[in-house]
């Protein structure tokens, strides 16, 4: 680990390279991050302030669900909802019980996502956040129950919902149960979207499987981060199915811009205020039930 | 019936060369009917068909997947599997049936949607997901039938409906045994465990309030009987249908939805 890091080391290039070369040979590995993507280094409390985006290449990193909802919501608005719901183990399956424990712990979260109500730049809305950390953020009965929750809040509220989605698709652990999860949420996102609700998901790395085929496709405006993964089926599906190599951008944010799929890709550091300027657009529209001037 | 059947034997049954397709169904549950091809987007889907066909005198729309048959027939199907357009095509179809008030039969069997270049360029997500959210909102009856494998999002796209019935060698699952046993525990070998622990079957699906009846099929299962088989269909539609004709728009959408938004297992401690 520690020669990985001097090796590295000799081809790095950092901007504040001056103090950065002259401090990194006596720097302890775990104040230098490398880029998973490009290996280039710098300072940990500056990748940290830089919101885990690598300046050398644009990468942008899985953030936890908490690290999310403290770069998007104003500061202390974010109020949890429906906490309290945990996975239980209907096919009885081996080990999965203690996997969610264990996770409880090592994560802090009782399961893959986060939900609440939140204000965006003064705009209150219903926020929801995927955590890839808990079994890649996969979508069993927890997960399902508590998006449909939200979004039937955010119905009878006459509220927006912005939904930051990251998923490896269905829970398989917990058998058909996971699929109904898909048809449950979007009967939900339909009935808040037929109310007027606007709904927002953000596609970050990596939204594909079940999650895609469902709530994560079916937004007013699709955002996504860049260079995030984002498709149907795993590639290695596809390549097993097809036998041939797929193009390196296959399944990426820009190519599902390019396709037609999504609105916009958001780099990081601009999506807050982003999302503040689309919440308070609709905010404004004639029968108002987007956002701030009918809700509560 | 029989419930004692290995689960991956009463797979061999679902997947026989000779189980009566959507084809044969089609003239033979029907009294009629009238073919329609196209998405009116990008193109038509072979391993999907829609129509409009009378049933008992009543104009209904029939969506399906069209898999097995003869080996030529079922490569031009695609075994089953469709494309974006062809959800996008069961999705205009269904949209029309609302518009005439026409009931909508769905029969699913298909081992899940395409998995390739194009269906991803195209948006298989996005398909389905929109078929799962127009569907639940409907006014006209939907009922659905899983004729043989249900396979995950690719059958879900077709199942979203008041009344899901499956044939009683029929699965239907969130992923095969074959990949839940090479994913989970890294050995495609234990196919056969899986299918065991996975409740996949007409029983478990029952049990577990997933679907909604199960149609009995003849003894060695639908292909040595196909007119039985017919007949069995036919009675389970006609009995679903005269529940649901007599309910209004609302109603269906509104008891569609309460049916979905029950179903999943979790323990919930006492905040909020």
């Amino acid at each position: 680990m520690l020669q990985d890091f001097f090796k590295k080391a000799k081809y790095i290039t950092v901007p504040q390279s001056a103090r950065a070369k002259s401090t990194e040979q006596n720097l302890p590995p775990d104040m230098w991050h490398i880029c998973p993507k490009c290996s280039k280094g710098q300072l940990r409390d500056e990748y940290e302030r830089g919101i885990k985006v690598c300046p050398h290449c644009g990468h942008h990193e899985r953030l936890s669900a908490w690290e999310r909802i403290s770069i998007t919501a104003d500061s202390g608005s974010f109020n949890e909802t429906d906490s309290g719901l945990h996975s239980v183990n209907p096919l009885d399956f081996d080990g999965y019980s203690e996997k969610i424990l264990s996770l409880n712990k090592s994560t802090g979260l009782e399961d893959a996502v986060i939900t609440g109500r939140a204000l965006i730049e003064g705009t209150p809305l219903y926020l929801g956040v995927m955590d890839s950390h808990f079994m890649m953020a996969s979508m069993g009965s927890v997960v399902g129950e508590r998006l449909t929750r939200m979004f039937e809040r955010a119905t009878d509220d006459k509220l927006p919902v912005v939904l930051f989605c990251a998923s490896g698709g269905a829970r398989m652990q917990e058998g058909i149960l996971s699929l109904m999860q898909m048809a449950k949420v979007s009967a939900a996102v339909g009935r808040h979207s037929a109310a007027g609700g606007l709904y927002i998901p953000v596609l970050t790395d990596p939204t594909t499987g079940g999650v895609t085929a469902s709530f994560a496709m079916l937004g007013d405006i699709q955002l996504a981060e860049p260079g995030a993964t984002i498709g149907f089926a795993g590639r290695r599906v596809i390549e097993g199915t097809i036998s041939e190599k797929l193009p390196a951008d296959f399944q990426t944010s820009e190519f599902q811009l390019a396709h037609g799929f999504i609105d916009a890709i958001v780099p990081r550091k601009d999506m807050r205020h982003q999302l503040g300027y689309l919440l308070k657009i609709h905010s404004r529209t004639s029968n108002n039930v987007g956002g701030v001037s009918v809700g509560k | 019936m029989e419930n004692n059947i290995d689960v991956l034997d009463r797979r061999e049954i679902a997947k026989h060369r000779d189980r009566p397709t959507i084809l044969y169904y089609i003239s033979n549950i029907f009294d009629s009917f009238f073919e329609q091809h196209g998405d009116r987007l990008y193109g038509d889907d072979p391993a999907m068909w829609g129509g409009i066909a009378e049933f008992d005198g009543l104009p209904v729309t029939v969506i399906g997947h069209i898999k097995g048959g003869k080996t030529s027939d079922n490569i031009r199907s695609n075994f089953g599997m469709a494309h974006p357009e062809g959800y996008r095509k069961a999705l205009r179809l269904m949209r029309q049936a609302e518009k005439f008030g026409r009931p909508i039969i769905c029969i699913v069997d298909t081992p899940g949607a395409y998995c390739g270049i194009g269906a991803e360029e195209r948006g298989q997500g996005e398909a389905i997901a929109r078929n799962l959210l127009e569907m639940s909102a409907l006014k006209v009856p939907i009922i659905s039938i899983v004729t043989g494998e249900g396979g995950s999002g690719g059958a879900l796209g077709l199942a979203v409906a008041d009344r899901i019935f499956m044939l009683e060698n029929a699965t239907y699952s969130v992923i095969s045994p074959k990949g839940f046993a090479s994913i989970l525990w890294k050995d495609a070998s234990r196919e056969r465990e899986a299918a065991q622990k996975m409740k996949i079957t007409a029983y478990d699906l029952l049990s577990l309030g997933v679907i909604d009846g199960i149609i009995e099929e003849p003894a060695g299962g639908a292909h040595k009987n196909a007119k039985f088989m017919a007949a069995a269909m036919h009675a389970a539609i006609q009995s679903a249908l005269g529940q649901l004709l007599s309910r209004s728009g609302n109603e269906l959408v509104f008891q569609r939805y309460e049916k979905f938004r029950r179903i999943g297992v979790y323990a919930e401690n006492g905040s909020i």
